[in-house]
Parts: structure tokens; sequence; C-alpha cells
């Protein structure tokens, strides 16, 4: 048992808490009120590897661990929540599964420009009638000749209004079930691909997320990533390793409202004392800084049997499941420790609590977390 | 960073699970219902060298580590929390005699609390009116002659009856706080040292728990731990450790709850189907799991910190926080999901249930746990 940050974690750390403290923080309120995309934070992040941390050098990604990833993540998410989640689409559910599934011909086309920045990607599962039950898409791909031709619509992409690229899940063979799902990289260009306006969301609203559309929208053969028939199982592996990029996120969104709520006790003065010194508020702050650690725990612990390579998934969920209720509790409080002005846009707290409530949401609910942990316990 | 045991550690957890379950588990439910103190269950766990697991080889301990103590505690907790408890104050006091003793001190107590020659240790802080603020003490250590004389009452005392040595808190100097509290080590049979009534405990029953009173005891100066006016300091050392120790009691506790629950849930039918399938159930067990392991994961954090000789307040008082409710969640989810025959003795839950509920309040209640943590972070 070790616990301790190697070297190279510690750096990560440092140097994305400095970025973050610097170029993301003072600007989130902002972005967040206008709905901001923050292009040149992003170009940033892709120069410092941010947008490929696993990524190997070769394939233009910073070469570092999961557990480097999870620490990026929850310092980027603690400046701003937004841009997190950008980095998180890129990492986890973009480049992850194009390094793991793709050919060296697709990695240069579709890895090498996204990893370093230079190009945005996207992952494109659900639908409007689809969410949790990806297996019921409607979404089609048809072989013809050297393409396929996909029709449908895509709902929630994250990226999805800047993406250069979609990696999309489509059926090519219904009857199939969740074994006829297939993926394929489809560039923005590509004629038959629309997108509607950004949707307008409670919070993260420095990322941008759409629905997106398919019309008879043809790809040549080599931008299927995988075999016909293995979507499916890309699209949950995927899923597994972007758990722990949410629920690191959740930790950086948790990490604001707590660092906020305890430099506000320790101001703000009532019945003649800091409200630090009242023992309603240091609770609220012990119980904040537990679960943070307990659900950092659970989230490096994931991070590490990813990179051993061994089955991850319930301990993921877990990572994802407790880390993302807790951000809401934590987020909760820290309006609550903020009184009054925690309801105001005069302090971040408020945005904290809304950006926290999708980590519940997106890359699984709580409820299918619950049903991969418990299936997993059943099944042993 | 490897959350993977080391092989000492995972053979320890082998150890402990092998024991845990032929020894200790089968006179779980009598122990209960006796309240007996199940001496051939110490012994055993002696003979493993589970009573001074964090004491040095060279005083007769095992040597291995907080990591591997906070493993074992689990493991004999999912199989019984007396036991457990029995344990980890045994644990603690040898720990404590061998870090803060004299040689001849440790020489003469920690081979005995680690073989059974001695059955237990015991740790005399509480006090009938002072139990989270231990400088409130009235207990009394005079100077008499060369030596000292304690009079006062102590109370829950854990193997205050059974314990080879107990160590006692008492003040030394009425006007200094938190400075005039010394720790002193008395042996069974000194006189002056009278054990008091036994409790009637909802849970946890097969350990022992009693009050104690010193009337006239009279010990030499060489009975002093540690230097006088250090008392204070050296409890709260001891229950930093303590604390990981009931982290890992609140872990085994989750884990004893989870097991016998997925063992239900698969065998019980309802609606056609095995419990377990129903989303009511399986999010149970969820949530169960994620407790589990996050309250695993703080311990050993805990654990390993102390190892390491780092600073490690804080994270012992996070995990024994979390941990503590966090076994309360499950000990009532597991009664829940067994129906109505969790609320009997038919199935071990209803125990769970009683002997996990101790955990927020002995080494420091919950709302101690926070205080500790809230000053750490707002300093």
């Amino acid at each position: 048992m070790d616990i301790q940050l190697t070297d190279e974690q510690r750096q990560v750390r440092d140097l994305c808490r400095e970025f973050s403290e610097q170029e993301l923080r003072p600007n989130a309120r902002r972005w967040d009120e206008e709905h901001h995309f923050p292009r040149e934070a992003v170009r940033k992040l892709g120069e410092m590897g941010l947008m490929g941390v696993a990524v190997p050098p070769e394939w233009g990604g910073a070469g570092m661990d999961t557990v480097a990833y999870a620490i990026a993540m929850e310092e980027i998410s603690r400046g701003c929540a937004g841009t997190g989640v950008i980095m998180s689409v890129s990492n986890s559910l973009y480049c992850d599964p194009v390094l793991k599934f793709g050919t060296d011909e697709q990695r240069r086309e579709f890895l090498t420009p996204f990893a370093s920045g230079d190009k945005l990607g996207c992952f494109a599962l659900t639908e409007p009638m689809s969410g949790s039950d990806a297996a019921e898409m409607r979404t089609l791909a048809v072989a013809h000749g050297d393409e396929y031709v996909l029709s449908g619509t895509k709902n929630f992409i994250t990226n999805g209004p800047q993406a250069d690229v979609v990696l999309v899940f489509a059926m090519t063979d219904r009857a199939r079930g969740h074994k006829g799902i297939t993926a394929f990289l489809v560039p923005a260009e590509t004629k038959g691909f629309t997108r509607a306006k950004p949707d307008q969301k409670v919070g993260i609203r420095a990322s941008g997320s759409c629905s997106i559309f398919f019309e008879d929208c043809a790809v040549p053969k080599r931008c299927r990533l995988g075999q016909e028939g293995e979507g499916f199982k890309i699209a949950m592996s995927t899923l597994d390793g972007g758990r722990i990029g949410i629920a690191a996120q959740a930790l950086g969104i948790a990490r604001a409202a707590y660092e906020e709520a305890v430099a506000y006790a320790k101001e703000r003065k009532a019945f003649g004392k800091p409200i630090a010194t009242f023992q309603a508020i240091q609770f609220m702050v012990a119980d904040m800084a537990t679960e943070i650690d307990a659900a950092r725990l659970l989230t490096w612990r994931a991070a590490t049997l990813k990179d051993k390579g061994v089955r991850f998934s319930a301990e993921a969920a877990m990572a994802k499941l407790y880390a993302s209720e807790m951000a809401e509790r934590v987020t909760s409080k820290g309006i609550q420790v903020h009184g009054g002005y925690g309801y105001t846009k005069e302090f971040d707290a408020e945005r904290h609590w809304r950006d926290s409530r999708i980590t519940e949401i997106y890359e699984g609910t709580s409820e299918i977390q619950r049903i991969v942990i418990s299936s997993a316990l059943l099944k042993d | 960073m490897d959350f993977e045991l080391t092989d000492v550690e995972a053979q320890v957890v082998t150890m402990a699970r092998a024991l845990g379950r032929e020894v200790v588990a089968p006179v779980a439910r009598d122990g209960d219902r006796t309240g007996r103190f199940p001496e051939e269950v110490v012994r055993a766990l002696a003979s493993a060298g589970f009573l001074a697991v964090n004491v040095p080889e060279a005083l007769g301990g095992a040597g291995a580590g907080p990591v591997a103590y906070a493993l074992a505690m689990t493991e004999i907790a999912a199989a019984d929390c007396a036991v457990a408890v029995t344990m980890g104050v045994t644990n603690m006091v040898g720990e404590l005699i061998a870090r803060y003793g004299t040689p001849e001190q440790a020489e003469r107590c920690c081979p005995r609390l680690a073989s059974g020659e001695w059955l237990a240790g015991a740790f005399a802080l509480s006090e009938p009116g002072a139990g989270s603020d231990p400088a409130a003490m009235t207990t009394r250590a005079t100077r008499r002659g060369g030596g000292w004389v304690l009079n006062g009452q102590k109370q829950w005392i854990t193997s205050g009856d059974r314990a080879g040595v107990l160590v006692v808190w008492a003040r030394d100097d009425p006007g200094a706080g938190t400075k005039g509290i010394t720790a002193f080590l008395v042996e069974a049979g000194t006189p002056g040292l009278v054990v008091g009534r036994h409790e009637e405990k909802m849970g946890i029953r097969a350990s022992s728990t009693v009050s104690l009173s010193f009337e006239e005891c009279e010990l030499p100066d060489s009975a002093v731990l540690g230097r006088v006016g250090e008392g204070f300091r050296i409890a709260m050392w001891a229950l930093d450790g303590g604390r990981i120790g009931i982290g890992a009691q609140g872990t085994g506790a989750i884990r004893a709850a989870l097991e016998a629950s997925l063992r239900y849930a698969r065998d019980r039918k309802a609606f056609g189907h095995a419990i377990g399938e129903f989303q009511a159930i399986g999010f149970m067990l969820a949530d169960m799991k994620t407790d589990h392991d996050a309250s695993r994961l703080l311990t050993l954090r805990a654990a390993e910190l102390k190892g390491r000789g780092l600073a490690f307040t804080r994270e012992a008082s996070m995990a024994k926080l979390f941990a503590s409710e966090a076994a309360q969640r499950a000990v009532s989810k597991a009664v829940q999901i067994h129906g109505g025959y969790g609320y009997t003795d038919e199935f071990p839950v209803e125990r769970y249930f009683r002997d996990a509920r101790v955990q927020t309040i002995y080494e420091g209640t919950s709302e101690v746990q926070r205080l500790v943590i809230a000053r750490d972070v707002l300093r």
C-alpha cells in the first residue's frame, strides 16, 4: 500500500493548480454567465499536454498515467468545471478509445492533432430517446460500397458545437441489439453532418453541448473504429475511463466550494465572532473535507487499476457515484456557509452547486452506476 | 501510488480472515447472548500475533506496521466487533507502552500483552463526568513519599477487569489544564484499584466494560508512563491510532453486513425473483459497497501515513468519522434487506446493527472527530 504521489504526479498537480488559479478561476464566472467557450484556455491546455494526458508522446499526448490525469482534471475543474469537462471529453471519451481501438493510420489522422489540442473531438452515444439504455439507439449506419451511410440524431453532445471530429455510435445490424452497434469517426465537414444550436444548460456553461444530425452522411470505411458490432464494447470500456474523469471533475468542483467556504467562514462575523468558530459551520466544513478525501481515494484507486490493465468498471462506478453525489452535498453546504450571499452571483458558491449537478447525470447517471456496482456484487 | 497490499499485508489478511471465520465468528452469537468474555478467542488472537500487531518484534509484537494492524482489525471486526474492540484496546496499550515506556516498562508489559499472558490491556481515560473533554478529569495523582497516590473514578473501561495492565490518566496539577495530566501504568491486583460494575450494553456484549475506582491507590514513581505532565499528549497520540482501529472496525462491520445481505438477496425470492434482482435492493447493496470501499481507503490512508511517521491526526479522524457513520447506514440497510427476519436473531444482522452503534461514540464521538478535522482545516 502506497498512497503517496510520485514526483511526476506532484508536478502535474502544481502546474495545473497554477494554471487554474491564473487562467481559469478569474474568468470562470464570466464564461458561465456568457455561455462562453474558452477557446484560448483550451489551446493552452493543449500546449500543456492536457488534452491527451495519457496518450503516448508519439501520438501527441503527454504520456502520463491515469492518476496524473485524475489529478489534472481535479485541478482544472477546481478553476472552471466547464473547462474540466471539455478536457475530460477530449481525454477520456475521444483520445482514449481512438488510441485503444484505432489503427496506426487512424491514430495519425484522428488522434495526434487531438491529443496535442490542435483539434477537438467529441463522443456521440446518447440520443433523444436513448440515454441510459444505449442499446436502444436509432441511428443507423448502412454499408454501401466503400462507405457507410449514417442517419440519425444524437443528443447532449459535449464539445459538439466545436468538435472537428465526432466519435459516433450507430447500428449496423439492428437485429443483433447492442452487438449490432459500430463506432465511426466522422469529420465535421462531412456532407450530411449538421449541428443544432448549443443547449442552454444549468451549469458547466463554459462547455458547449448540442444535438447533432446525420442525414445520408457518407463516410469512407477507414472511418470505422474497431470492427463492425464492436461499438457497444468500445463505448462501455470508454465510459469506464470517462467515469474516472467525471469523478475527478466532481472532486474539483467540490474542492472549489469547500475552499471558498473555508475562506468565507474565517472572514465573516456573526454574534461578534468569525462564523468559523461556531460548531454549526465547523461541522459542515469537517464533513466537506472528509467526503472530498473519500472521493479522491476512490478516484485514485480506480485510476491505478486502469493503469494496471485490470478490470476497473465497478471501481470507476463507485468513484463516479460517490464523487458526484458528494459534490452536490458539498456545493450545497458551500452555499449554506455563505448564507444569502451564497444565493447571489457575488460569490461562486452558486455556480459550483449548478456545475455539480450534471456530474450525477452524464457518463452514466447515479442509477446506472448503482446498477454496475450491484451487478458486479451479485455476480461474484 | 499503488493501492495493492504488500505481501506481508496480504498474508495478514489471509491469516486474520481464516481466524475470523474459524475461531471468532462461530462463537459470536453466543458471546452476544451471554455477555461472556471470550477468553479462548483472545488466546487464539495472541497466538496469531494479533494482540500486538504494531509492537516491535523485540518486544514480542508482530512488528507488522499500522496498515497490517488496520487490515487485521477489519477482518476480526467482520467476524465479531466485540472481539475486535477487545483486541483494539490491547494493541493500543501495547503500542503506547512500546512508544512512551521506559525499557523496563516496555520489556515487562509488551511481551505479556502480546503473548496473551495478560489477556488484555486497558485504557482508563474517561470518567463519569469527563468523556469528550478529558481535560475535565478529576482523578487525582498526588505525590507521596517517592511515589504517587491515585484517587478517583474511571468509566467505560474496556477490559478493565481483564487487563494485566491499565494505563490510567490522572491529574497531577489541578491548575495546569491539559499540562497537569500524567499517565500511569497500573497492574492488575494493585491495592486500591477497585473494579466496579459491569455495564449492560446493547451491543459488543462479549467485550467487558467496567467502571473503576482508585482508592488511595499507591504507585511507585516507576509507574509514570512518559513524563509527568505529558499525559494528555500521550492520550491524544494513542487515540489517533485508536481511531484508525475504529475506522477498521467500521469497515469490517460494513463488510459483514454486506456479505450477509448479499447471501440473503441471492436466496430470498419475492414476486418470482431473487430480491437482489430488484433495484430497490441492488441499489442498497451498491451504496453499502461504495461506503465500504471509501471507509477502507480512508482507514488505510491514515494507517499508511502513521507507518511513514507523518502527521495523521486529521486523516485518522476522517477515517473514524466516515467509517463509523457509514457502518450505521450499512447495518441498518442489512436489517432492511432481511425484512422481518432481520429483526430477529435468526440472522446475524440484528447483532451487527447493535454492535456497530457504539462506533460513532467511543474513542471520540463523531462530534469530537468533526472538531478535530475542523480545527485542522480552519487553522
